[in-house]
């Protein structure tokens, strides 16, 4: 992959994140509505067994909560590309260990 | 389909973080053993794009919401083992980080979303669209398993649910499919999309594909690949 394309799959990853990300649907998705229509949303309520720093997409400290989600949107693609990036480049680093202990 | 923490009873998400650990373990050596240098960003490019896209509700029926899974749209591009860890990163990052799935649940997450969505949705691609790199036959087969892969980790966390007696598994598993098959179709015209001007654009970036040219066009866009390469 050449740097140009690298930079257009993250720039459009960027783009989806800011602009389409805070005006995406806030009606319940599939499970939570089946959750809530068969009697059992409130069971996961309250029940987090670890505090999130950014819960439910909200970055602190915006009043506007579009402002909020796009930016929790762009933090978690930058961390998402440096994750998948680097686990990657740790993969390759085992495959090219493993082929000089070999030959 | 993220499950929250309180749904699931311990005797179903044990098993199932069991599960998805040998399922991803697998995935680790497997892709070790086939990651090609220039997938390295690739898998960067696809864990933000597919964590991108899951934000992005789209509104499926009345007053219920879907978002792509991209499990397929990663398998397409990287094989099913770097497509299963790039799931597996972004359900990971939702979870610590967005409160988006459960830390006890996300083993069951990782089940249906990684293995059967990913994997499995792989599989299905594989079987339709076979090895002869042909258009049609990639976006056909594409599109079918995107949907199937939709439904069948839907159906997978039906089953889970109905295991923790949330609900009798003949009532549970009939809606979660359901609805997911409405969704499953919001998840294949997305994949198709892109898939499809990705094999437009850079053809030779889809896994597993023969690199020998099927047209004029890839024929010349190779070419072009190849001077890059030399200079």
């Amino acid at each position: 992959m050449k740097r140009k394309d690298i930079l257009i799959g993250l720039m459009l990853a960027l783009f989806i994140a800011l602009f389409l990300s805070p005006f995406a649907s806030t009606w319940p998705d599939g499970l939570e509505r089946i959750a809530a229509s068969k009697g059992f949303l409130e069971k996961g309520e309250g029940k987090n067994r670890i505090p999130s720093p950014l819960p439910d997409y909200k970055f602190p400290g915006f009043k506007s909560e579009k402002l909020a989600t796009s930016l929790s949107g762009v933090l978690g693609v930058l961390i998402l590309f440096g994750l998948g990036c680097g686990i990657a480049c740790l993969l390759r680093k085992r495959k090219s260990d493993h082929e000089t202990r070999i030959h | 389909m993220h499950i929250p923490d309180g749904f699931l009873t311990s005797a179903t998400w044990v098993p199932a973080w069991l599960l998805s650990m040998g399922g991803i373990g697998y995935s680790l050596k497997k892709a070790s053993q086939t990651l090609r240098e220039r997938m390295i960003p690739l898998m960067g490019v696809m864990s933000a794009f597919i964590f991108a896209a899951q934000m992005v509700n789209f509104p499926v029926m009345s007053g219920t919401s879907g978002h792509l899974l991209g499990g397929v749209l990663a398998a397409v591009l990287l094989g099913p083992y770097a497509g299963a860890i790039v799931l597996t990163c972004v359900l990971i990052v939702q979870c610590l980080i967005f409160q988006d799935g459960g830390l006890t649940a996300l083993g069951a997450n990782i089940f249906n979303m990684s293995i059967v969505g990913t994997m499995g949705g792989y599989g299905v691609y594989k079987i339709i669209s076979g090895n002869s790199g042909n258009r049609k036959a990639v976006l056909a087969g594409t599109a079918l398993a995107s949907w199937f892969s939709v439904v069948a980790a839907s159906s997978c966390c039906a089953i889970q649910l109905a295991l923790s007696d949330l609900s009798p598994l003949t009532v549970v598993l009939p809606a979660m499919a359901g609805v997911h098959a409405v969704i499953g179709v919001g998840e294949a015209m997305i994949t198709t999309v892109v898939i499809g001007f990705v094999l437009k654009v850079r053809p030779d970036l889809l896994y597993g594909l023969p690199l020998k040219p099927t047209n004029e066009s890839s024929f010349l866009l190779q070419d072009e690949n190849l001077k890059e390469d030399a200079l």
